[in-house]
């Protein structure tokens, strides 16, 4: 008689797909590795810089090379919590702090461009720019709201502020995101196509926070009320 | 010093120039008929133009690499990127082409791609472009004043201004699309700025014919407006008596104005027009009110408040 072999279900199939893909990540290369494929962009961007083939107009090439992939970091960064949760691979949340800090070093390289080959460092020039431009204004919003969340990114912070007090201060992170959206979309002519698309993922991204918070206050209640029905 | 890089080899060096005008005839005939179809405009631009002459309205400074000249474009029908252009516009047709000039002239007439060659004789204009982005270039154009055409037409009384339209086809220019302007482009010119001897209507770049990216095969330039006045692809003029609509001004009323002069005293809503970038130059130098043609062209405008009118 023939037994049945657990490992041809799916179950299993899921089962060891997640334990692989869990020992992977908790692997030093795979972290070791992630930190160089983000460096890729600037690597890219240097290559061509020195092999001038950044086009017709350089400055313009790289100001949108950094945005795009300042913007890109945010929501990878801003991804990494619900594919945690949807995998359920508790090791991706070591990659959220390095992704939020190259979100911050594009971000940093972004302004820096600006600041230097745009305004040639002329900080009155620069501080008029931020007040008159409103594409300037959120640009620089969610670029200033990135630098508490910089500046406490380490362990060290989480304790000194208590988890959930840092967390809070984190969500700020939606906002600086949200702020760089509504700056790209200001920003452009008349083409929204793009601006509208990083939109549509952070709004993904929102709503499934939204989603998992309001089904967890349910279960809470549920669970506070359950007692009672004794 | 032309920093151009000349192409590998230009078609029309190595097809036979009588089976090279009579394209339709070897295209007819031809065994991979489709596939040249989808070059026939390789073919045809960078064909050099002769009986060309110099022009002392040229500037005399350094003109912009060609290589830049038509890899760096604002050309919406072909995608809003301004590397979409040089990418997508390689199979647009501009033969045959007609360009028709009507509404109040006494003489209203068509020209077809040959005729528009012969309006008048050609000239090399070596001119200052500078985008409404910030971005200036120098560009020898080749090409004839406006006001040969419009002379030839005989403008009547009522013809206060001239309007122009791009040629627009969804078929070859599925890229226009979502881009956010309207389209067919359209743009304008009061009759005494058509008529001004430094108003061009263009057909080459580089001694040769124009390429399709910068707009192929006879376009507007007007040196002293932003570069979106400067209009592609015409394939009708117009002269009229009310003020035309224009594309940019549809589009955003309140950031580009009908007259569009460049002028480094008016900003636009989103960023200063002090500054422009020669490209490929990283640094930015001051811009000059009518892009530097005020002697020319101030007169144009005594009297009117440039900042309402912008
Ligand atoms: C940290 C948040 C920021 C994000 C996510 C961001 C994102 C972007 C993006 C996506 C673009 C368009 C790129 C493209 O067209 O491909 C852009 C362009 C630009 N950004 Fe930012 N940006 C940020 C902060 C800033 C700051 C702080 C400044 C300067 C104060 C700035 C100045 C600019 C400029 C000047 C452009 C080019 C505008 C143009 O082409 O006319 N950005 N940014």
């Amino acid at each position: 008689m023939a037994t049945r072999l657990p490992s041809y279900t799916l179950e299993w199939i899921f089962a060891r797909t997640t334990e692989g893909m869990g020992k992977v990540l908790s692997s030093k290369w795979t972290k070791v590795f992630a930190f160089l494929l983000c460096l890729v962009p600037l690597g890219l961007l240097g290559w061509r810089y020195y092999q001038q083939k950044l086009g017709a107009n350089p400055v313009e090439k790289i100001t949108h090379t950094t945005g795009d992939w300042t913007i890109w970091f945010l929501l990878i960064t801003l991804s990494v919590t619900p594919l945690r949760k949807l995998l359920d691979q508790p090791k991706l949340a070591r990659f959220r702090r390095m992704l939020g800090l190259f979100a911050f070093f594009y971000g940093s390289l972004h302004f820096t461009t600006w600041l230097w080959l745009d305004k040639g460092f002329d900080l009155i020039e620069m501080w008029q720019d931020v007040v008159k431009r409103r594409f300037i204004t959120v640009g620089m919003l969610a670029l200033v709201l990135m630098v508490p969340l910089a500046i406490t990114s380490t362990a060290g912070w989480v304790r000194r502020l208590g988890f959930v007090r840092w967390q809070l201060l984190h969500r700020l992170v939606y906002f600086s995101a949200l702020a760089g959206v509504i700056h790209y979309y200001w920003l452009v002519k008349s083409d929204v196509r793009l601006p509208l698309f990083y939109g549509g993922i952070l709004a993904l991204l929102m709503t499934y926070r939204l989603g998992t918070w309001m089904l967890s206050k349910s279960t809470k209640r549920h669970a506070r009320a359950a007692p009672m029905l004794k | 010093m032309l920093i151009r890089k000349a192409p590998e080899f230009r078609y029309s060096q190595i097809t036979p120039r009588d089976v090279y005008f009579n394209r339709r005839t070897f295209l007819a005939a031809g065994t991979a008929a489709i596939g040249a179809l989808a070059t026939s405009n390789s073919l045809f631009a960078g064909e050099k133009l002769s009986g060309v002459s110099k022009s002392p309205l040229s500037t005399d400074e350094k003109p912009t690499p060609f290589d830049l000249i038509t890899h760096y474009n604002n050309f919406y029908e072909f995608g809003s990127d301004k590397e979409d252009p040089a990418a997508n516009s390689g199979n647009f047709r501009t033969s045959p082409w007609t360009m028709k000039v009507e509404g109040e002239v006494g003489k209203p007439k068509v020209f077809d791609l040959d005729a528009l060659f012969k309006i008048a004789p050609l000239e090399e204009r070596i001119y200052r472009h500078r985008c409404v982005e910030r971005w200036s270039m120098v560009i020898p154009w080749v090409g004839f004043p406006l006001n040969a055409l419009l002379k030839q037409v005989e403008p009547t009384s009522k013809a206060k201004y001239v309007a122009f339209e791009s040629y627009y086809d969804k078929k070859q220019m599925p890229k226009a699309r979502g881009t956010g302007i309207e389209f067919p482009y359209v743009e304008g010119l009061r009759l005494d700025e058509a008529m001004h001897p430094l108003t061009l209507l263009v057909v080459g770049l580089y001694g040769e014919k124009l390429p399709n990216q910068d707009g192929a095969p006879i376009r507007l330039v007007v040196p002293w407006k932003y570069g979106f006045k400067s209009i592609k692809s015409l394939v009708r003029i117009r002269l009229v008596e009310k003020q035309p609509p224009t594309a940019w001004n549809l589009s955003a009323p309140n950031e580009y104005g009908f007259y569009s002069n460049v002028n480094p005293e008016v900003d636009h809503p989103r960023w200063s027009q002090a500054k422009e970038r020669r490209l490929p130059e990283l640094s930015s130098r001051n811009t000059v009110k009518f892009n530097g043609y005020g002697d020319q062209v101030a007169k144009l405008y005594t009297g009117m408040d440039l900042r309402k009118n912008y």
